[in-house]
């Protein structure tokens, strides 16, 4: 589907109503057609639809260059790169900055810290869009439940970095949450300074930010539970407590269990930009994760290739997970992300 | 399923009501679920109120950690300052710039990828949707894309912040679904009448479209806006960077945004709330459109989710 051939077949071509005989002919048969006229298939779909393969051409540019193109540029990770050399770098040097980064303690250390804040995301903020949705389910004053909702959905739409201008007012010696400790006899605290801090004000934050929003998914399941559900459990004696437990919840499993999925997927990447807004060098020890590390490493130091080895093998443990989970799910639940 | 209106239940609510009498344990549980969804609401409001409060207030009891809900010792001096500040505004017009031209080429390409991928008929529809799908599990990651942008000598260019988005899959799925659900009577009469694909997207798909068409820029608008990653690895020259990072700067310190010629006292009261200030007006444009866009957000998201 080479440009060239698309533009050979443009012109003296423009009968009206071409698109509508080629819509005619049945699909089915150039489905079924042997294999040894597909080459000829391809032609005649070219010639009917060149101007819809056209459409196409700047796009799959930008898919090739900006999506699949870095995707090969992970080659550095295994080939020495110099700026202003060749964008896969310039010499074989096989495992050598795996080898570097498995014996660099940091790099185990921010890994450690990487597990332990995926972690907590995952076990904190996972449930609660699921426990929200649920309370706003059982509140039956619909403009009320509107007004929860619109401003719940609010810090959704704020850049990350106005986020953090939140935590940093609202944290600050001056801020409100040290107004109160001072008020109970309490010295202030420099929390954004503090190693033991950065979890907890991480995952509030993203808490704070995220779970408004999260709830749309499970709120659009729980409206196509069918309502006989609830009928059958009542006839049966269940109470409110016992319906929620029978019938919503699994009711709301498949919308639960791809979003599990899709969190675990993204695991390995904890909110990076959020973590190199908040961190500095006090809290690296709890704070620095495999991204900011890399960045650090490879945008700032300029090691390039040795960064592109730690982000690869972030990715490849994030791959890891991910299908694992699908793997688990689809045995377990019987269903999967696919 | 064509559009999900979330914000439909009406007839739900009544059927949800299971049960004829609700026991008295339902009714504390109703009064103790408004409560707990007040807090809710109470707490995602505060931040906003309180940073507003602290934009206005003096210096003197911001310091001493007076301020609150509201403004003490309401002064303008700071908003003035910055809004007197060049730097601030390059930088803002810089994002309103980068979001208006990333906006207009993400819908360009998006709009067309999304169109060919609705024709069903389409041979090798198969391999362009894959490709498309491909890059929302598996990306290059920051270092080769780092690596790829110097290289192309897009560093320090508009380009370095919109090409690399242009094209978001989850966007392209919404409109691929809209489309594709779309009745194809009024596209086959528009071919007899002899327009061509080019003519039938222009004139006919894209005005029926508007509802999609909005939606989608308002998620890359709001995207482009808050972005700051892309203009702070990126760009090196302060004149090119987005409002956000101007904001990132102030508080990671590395500004101060305050000037030498300002006078001792005003130099002190910018000191003391500038980074709420820059907040405010750096969100404004978005709190401002908020509660008119927000259920064209949620309906965005049901159709990517119904599909994608």
């Amino acid at each position: 589907m080479s440009a060239p051939e698309i533009l050979e077949s443009a012109p003296g071509r423009k009968t009206p109503g071409r698109k509508t005989s080629g819509r005619k002919t049945p699909r089915r048969k150039t489905a079924v057609q042997a294999r040894p006229r597909a080459r000829r298939t391809w032609g005649k779909a070219l010639r009917r639809d060149w101007q819809l393969y056209s459409l196409a051409v700047a796009p799959l540019l930008f898919f090739i260059i900006f999506r699949y193109l870095p995707m090969a540029g992970n080659v550095i990770a295994f080939r020495r790169y110099r700026p202003g050399g060749s964008l896969f770098g310039d010499e074989w040097i096989g495992l050598h900055y795996f080898r570097l980064f498995i014996h660099d303690p940091t790099f185990w250390h921010v890994f450690t810290n990487t597990l332990i804040l995926g972690a907590l995301t995952l076990v904190f903020i996972f449930p609660m869009p699921i426990v929200l949705a649920l309370l706003l389910n059982e509140l039956h004053n619909r403009r009320l439940k509107r007004f929860v909702q619109t401003i719940s959905y609010l810090p959704h739409f704020l850049s990350i970095v106005v986020v953090v201008g939140f935590v940093t007012q609202i944290l600050d010696v001056d801020g409100v949450v040290n107004q109160g400790l001072r008020a109970i006899g309490h010295a202030p605290i420099t929390f954004l300074q503090q190693p033991g801090w950065f979890r907890t004000i991480y995952v509030s934050s993203e808490m704070w930010q995220t779970v408004g929003w999260g709830t749309i998914l499970y709120l659009a399941a729980l409206t196509t539970i069918d309502s006989d559900l609830y009928e059958a459990a009542r006839i049966d004696g269940a109470s409110r407590w016992r319906q929620t437990w029978h019938v919503t919840l699994p009711g709301i499993r498949p919308t639960m269990m791809t979003l599990l999925i899709l969190n675990i997927g993204t695991f390995m990447a904890v909110g990076f930009e959020k973590v190199l807004l908040l961190y500095n060098p006090l809290t690296y020890p709890t704070a620095d994760v495999i991204s900011t590390y890399l960045y650090r490493v490879g945008v700032v130091s300029g090691s390039f290739s040795y960064a592109a080895a730690i982000g690869l093998f972030e990715s490849v443990v994030g791959l890891i997970l991910v299908v694992s989970a699908n793997f688990i799910s689809k045995r377990t639940v019987g269903s999967g992300l696919w | 399923m064509v559009t999900v209106d979330v914000r439909e239940p009406p007839a739900r609510t009544q059927q949800r009501s299971r049960g004829p009498r609700p026991s008295r344990g339902y009714r504390v549980f109703q009064g103790v679920n408004a409560v707990i969804l007040t807090v809710v609401v109470a707490v995602t409001l505060y931040p906003f109120i309180n940073i507003l409060a602290r934009s206005f207030s003096n210096e003197r009891y911001i310091r001493t950690g007076q301020v609150n809900l509201l403004p003490r010792g309401f002064n303008l001096t700071t908003y003035r300052h910055v809004m007197s500040d060049s730097a601030f505004w390059t930088n803002y017009r810089n994002t309103l710039v980068y979001t208006v031209v990333a906006t207009i080429i993400s819908m360009v390409l998006t709009t067309c990828y999304a169109y060919v991928l609705s024709k069903r008929h389409l041979k090798g529809r198969g391999f362009l949707v894959g490709v498309a799908l491909f890059t929302m599990f598996f990306n290059g990651g920051l270092i080769p894309n780092y690596v790829l942008v110097s290289h192309l000598n897009l560093r320090n260019t508009l380009w370095a912040v919109v090409l690399p988005n242009a094209i978001s899959v989850f966007n392209l799925l919404v409109m691929k679904s809209f489309f594709e659900n779309q009745p194809v009577e009024l596209e086959e009469a528009a071919a007899v009448d002899g327009l061509g694909t080019y003519g039938i997207l222009l004139r006919i798909v894209l005005p029926l479209s508007k509802a999609v068409i909005a939606t989608m820029i308002l998620f890359y608008a709001v995207f482009f806006w808050n972005s700051w990653f892309s203009g702070f690895l990126y760009m090196d020259r302060s004149d090119l960077f987005p409002v956000t990072v101007y904001l990132r700067n102030l508080i990671a310190g590395a500004t101060t945004g305050s000037d030498q010629t300002a006078s001792s006292d005003s130099a002190i009261q910018i000191a003391g709330n500038i980074q709420a200030v820059t907040v405010v007006l750096t969100v404004a444009p978005i709190m401002l459109v908020y509660p008119f866009i927000q259920r064209y957000f949620v309906s965005g998201v049901m159709l990517g989710a119904v599909k994608g």
